[in-house]
């Protein structure tokens, strides 16, 4: 049953690492703004074409 | 629409501005037009359409020269080192994706950029440049000309605290739901254990587990719980913290005991859970609106700085270096930031925002000028009289600070849980009491389990989430709370306080009759291609008036300030103003309505008559606030509309006009001696004492992002009329919390007769605590949201 121990060292673990990920999801200040990343994921493809249409008029 | 502006999608009418095929309302969409064709920046057109915006004057001349003096600007930036610059600009006409894209690609237009980040909820962006490249000045001025034009206040700096403090709260929430999931696991084998028993080294490993998650939550998670209520012990109050402390220490110190001398598996995922769950609640009860600002003093309706005359040199000093007799260069559209003496030039001061009044004074030399109103022509000298925080509008602002000790006492969950409180400890004692008369060994046991299951978790969280859940349907109409208190403030109003101009009327509509002679379509264009010259309000309004026009070229056009205009048109001397002017007698009349004659070669043709225009549903909302409230009316402004008022309040006693910042507040201060709850409504500076004073107060605004004074809560003027419905629905919310308090008190009542017994099993409370708290709130959110729902509100 020592197992036992090595499962809770495991899951404890693996706490620890979402405990840490959301102090820096908090620190990186992820949380004060919800709304423009999910706006300016659609710009990128934008962008793209753009330079590509630059690119073949060049 | 016709013929829309590519730029900013207004209607171009009949002389569109052409470039390039395409058609532009005004040389200002123009310009911005051409600036990102020739950078390539298109894209702005596509994400949506017409996402400009129109600004009314695309000259800004030396407006930002104050941003070139090293001391003022070391203060806006958040980051400085090395050439390395970063500050965050607040820009209120944020509001598309375009806006988005646009701002975050500046570096496209301005090589010295080196990133840009928009925060469209706060509509705010980050910008990074290098400052041997491209000065904060340059920055400014190149967001001023693609219209979106950054107010610059030393206010911001206050604003990144309260940042802070949201960030440590999420801390503890995220630490306390991390100790809660673990916790959990290692109680569960207790719980499911059955007859068998796990063994002992596992107990003690759990228990001993548990304990280590449980310090850090009441140390850290739930310190803020446990300092308030040990002020509120040291002042002698009870609030709804103490009952909360007192059951959050019961439970720790119970577990802990039992754990350490192995005769239990203590709480401790009850408590972990306890306190997860009420932070939450605080968090969502802090949600408020970013971008808005509710707590505005004086400094954010001042500039930054202001231009002083030493000798012939011009200088941009800060605001608060301003001293008595200093001289200053105020400019066109600059605000009179104290209290001065004018020196030289012709002053026209616009006080709209100060007293109400849309006309602009005209003050001569050394005449008293008082700080707030707005100049307008060419730039004048002032002699400075008192400091900024000396003249008499700052004065009045920063005199009434609002009271908020006795506010706090009169909550209801304060009220509760006082007598909820003692009722908990009485019947812990007699608990106590019984059981060391008949079992001395469970005195402890039963004193503690009582204290613990009352813990009032669910009454804690009802509130936050009836009045949070209430205060975002409210956001959704265009009614924006500081914050969830203020529901439960406006419960209690039973006395309504308006201002007359800008909050039941449109301080910038003007409604226009035409009285007298008939007009010919050539003298219609005469009128408007005179007036469209003037910036007077009255020039604007009639010039609005006749919308489809087309303009004639005038000769000889001249404006004299408080009379009126004159100009030329083939031969025909065309005079707009006042009947002296117009009619060319000296005669005095009083004339005390607005009214603009006009005459045709010295033939007086008839006049406009010019009023306020009141705002949509303004007079239906009376009608009904009439039936249930006391309805008073304090006006800035001259009685001329007395008549209309007093029919639209059904009595004029309750009217007074006339009246200064001072008798405003005055009157409120009055009214609440008489022990009445008075709602202020209002929209200027020359409310802001008034507001301040009142015991809930409602700031009228057409853009809920401009400058408004200090007050609870922003309503947008299209959503006036819904006022009533507002205060129904804060009635019906406060209902569904005493709803809510009575099924929490069935739960703690559920939970209290285990607990008397002496045989409060964690299991028990592993299962009652959650459920308590996830069944009230889930009540109260659905709840208010079908009461939301109910009600009919426009949007």
């Amino acid at each position: 049953m020592v197992v036992i121990f090595v499962l809770i060292g495991l899951s404890l673990i693996a706490a620890i690492i979402f405990l840490g990920a959301f102090i820096w999801n908090v620190r990186s200040g992820q949380y004060e703004d919800d709304y423009t990343p999910s706006i300016r994921m659609l710009f990128d493809d934008e962008k793209i074409i753009n330079t590509e249409n630059q690119a073949s008029k060049k | 629409m016709s013929n829309p502006c590519v730029h900013c999608g207004e209607d171009c009418a009949n002389n569109p501005i052409i470039w390039n095929e395409k058609s532009f309302c005004c040389v200002g969409c123009k310009t911005v037009f051409q600036l990102l064709n020739e950078n390539e920046l298109y894209t702005y057109y596509k994400i949506d359409q017409t996402p400009g915006i129109k600004i009314d004057t695309q000259d800004f001349g030396k407006k930002y020269a104050y941003l070139d003096n090293a001391e003022i600007i070391s203060r806006l930036y958040e980051f400085n080192e090395g050439d390395y610059r970063r500050i965050t600009l607040f820009i209120p006409s944020i509001h598309c994706s375009s806006c988005i894209w646009l701002l975050e690609n500046l570096n496209r237009l301005n090589k010295g950029i080196r990133q840009s980040r928009v925060n469209f909820i706060k509509k705010q962006v980050n910008i990074s440049f290098s400052e041997n490249e491209v000065s904060l000045r340059q920055v400014v001025e190149l967001l001023a000309s693609i219209h979106y034009i950054p107010n610059i206040t030393l206010e911001d700096t206050d604003k990144r605290k309260s940042n802070q403090q949201n960030k440590k709260l999420l801390f503890k929430i995220g630490f306390a739901g991390f100790a809660f999931g673990n916790t959990m696991l290692f109680s569960f084998p207790e719980y499911i254990q059955g007859t068998l028993g796990i063994d002992e080294k596992y107990k003690i490993l759990f228990g001993v587990l548990n304990l280590i998650f449980a310090i850090p939550v009441i140390t850290y998670s739930a310190q803020d719980y446990l300092l308030s209520a040990f002020k509120s012990l040291k002042h002698r109050i009870i609030n709804i913290d103490f009952p909360i402390a007192m059951g959050m220490l019961a439970i720790f110190f119970q577990s802990a005991y039992e754990i350490i001398s192995k005769s239990g598996a203590g709480y401790m995922d009850s408590l972990c859970g306890f306190v997860f769950f009420i932070l939450i609640g605080k968090w969502y009860q802090n949600k408020t609106y970013q971008a808005l600002s509710f707590e505005r003093d004086y400094k954010s309706y001042f500039p930054v700085a202001v231009t002083k005359l030493d000798g012939d040199v011009e200088l941009s000093v800060p605001l608060e270096k301003i001293n008595e007799n200093d001289i200053i260069l105020v400019h066109n559209q600059e605000l009179i930031p104290a209290d001065s003496i004018l020196l030289k030039g012709d002053a026209n001061i616009d006080y709209s925002f100060v007293t109400g009044e849309s006309k602009p004074v005209k003050k001569h030399l050394d005449d008293m000028i008082y700080a707030g109103g707005r100049q307008i022509g060419s730039s004048i000298e002032l002699l400075v009289k008192n400091r900024v925080e000396q003249s008499q509008l700052t004065k009045l602002w920063n005199q009434t600070e609002k009271a908020d000790e006795p506010d706090n006492l009169n909550k209801l969950i304060d009220r509760v849980s006082k007598r909820f409180t003692v009722i908990v400890i009485g019947i812990s004692l007699l608990a106590a009491i019984y059981w060391s008369v008949f079992n001395p060994e469970l005195v402890i046991k039963a004193l503690t389990s009582v204290l613990i299951v009352a813990c009032p978790c669910a009454m804690a969280l009802s509130i936050p989430f009836a009045y949070g859940n209430t205060m975002s349907f409210f956001g959704k109409k265009g009614f924006y709370l500081k914050n969830s208190d203020v529901v439960e403030k406006l419960t209690k109003i039973d006395t309504i306080v308006f201002d007359k101009t800008g909050t039941i009327t449109q301080a910038d509509m003007l409604s226009i009759d035409y009285v007298g002679d008939y007009l010919s379509d050539k003298e219609i264009s005469m009128i408007k291609s005179l007036t469209r010259n003037s910036s007077h309000p009255f020039s604007n309004a009639i010039s609005n008036y006749y919308k489809d026009i087309s303009i004639i070229s005038v000769l000889n056009y001249r404006e004299i300030p408080s009379r009126g205009l004159i100009g030329e048109f083939d031969n025909v001397l065309l005079k707009l103003g006042s009947i002296e002017f117009v009619s060319g007698t000296t005669t005095y009349r009083n004339d005390n309505s607005s009214n603009v004659h006009l005459s045709f070669n010295g033939e007086i043709k008839g006049n406009f008559k010019i009023r306020n225009k009141y705002r949509e549903g303004v007079d239906l909302l009376i009608e009904n606030l009439r039936i249930n409230f006391d309805l008073h009316l304090v006006s800035g402004d001259n009685d001329a509309e007395k008549q209309k008022l007093t029919y639209l309040f059904n009595t004029d006693k309750n009217l007074h006009f006339n009246q200064s910042p001072a008798e405003k507040k005055a009157y409120i201060q009055n009214l609440k001696n008489q022990g009445k709850n008075v709602l202020m409504i209002g929209d200027g500076l020359n409310d802001s004492g008034a507001l301040k004073t009142a015991d809930v107060s409602i700031s009228i605004a057409d853009d809920v992002y401009h400058f408004s004074p200090a007050c609870d809560a922003i309503l947008e003027s299209s959503n006036i009329k819904s006022l009533t419905e507002f205060i129904k629905l804060s009635k019906s919310s406060l209902k569904i919390v005493k709803l809510s308090f009575i099924i929490s008190f069935i739960y703690n009542i559920i939970g209290i007769s285990f607990a008397v017994t002496g045989q409060l099993s964690p299991i028990v409370a592993a299962i009652l605590m959650p459920l308590s708290s996830v069944s009230v709130v889930a009540f109260v959110t659905l709840f208010t949201s079908v009461v939301c729902r109910k009600l009919n509100v426009e949007s």
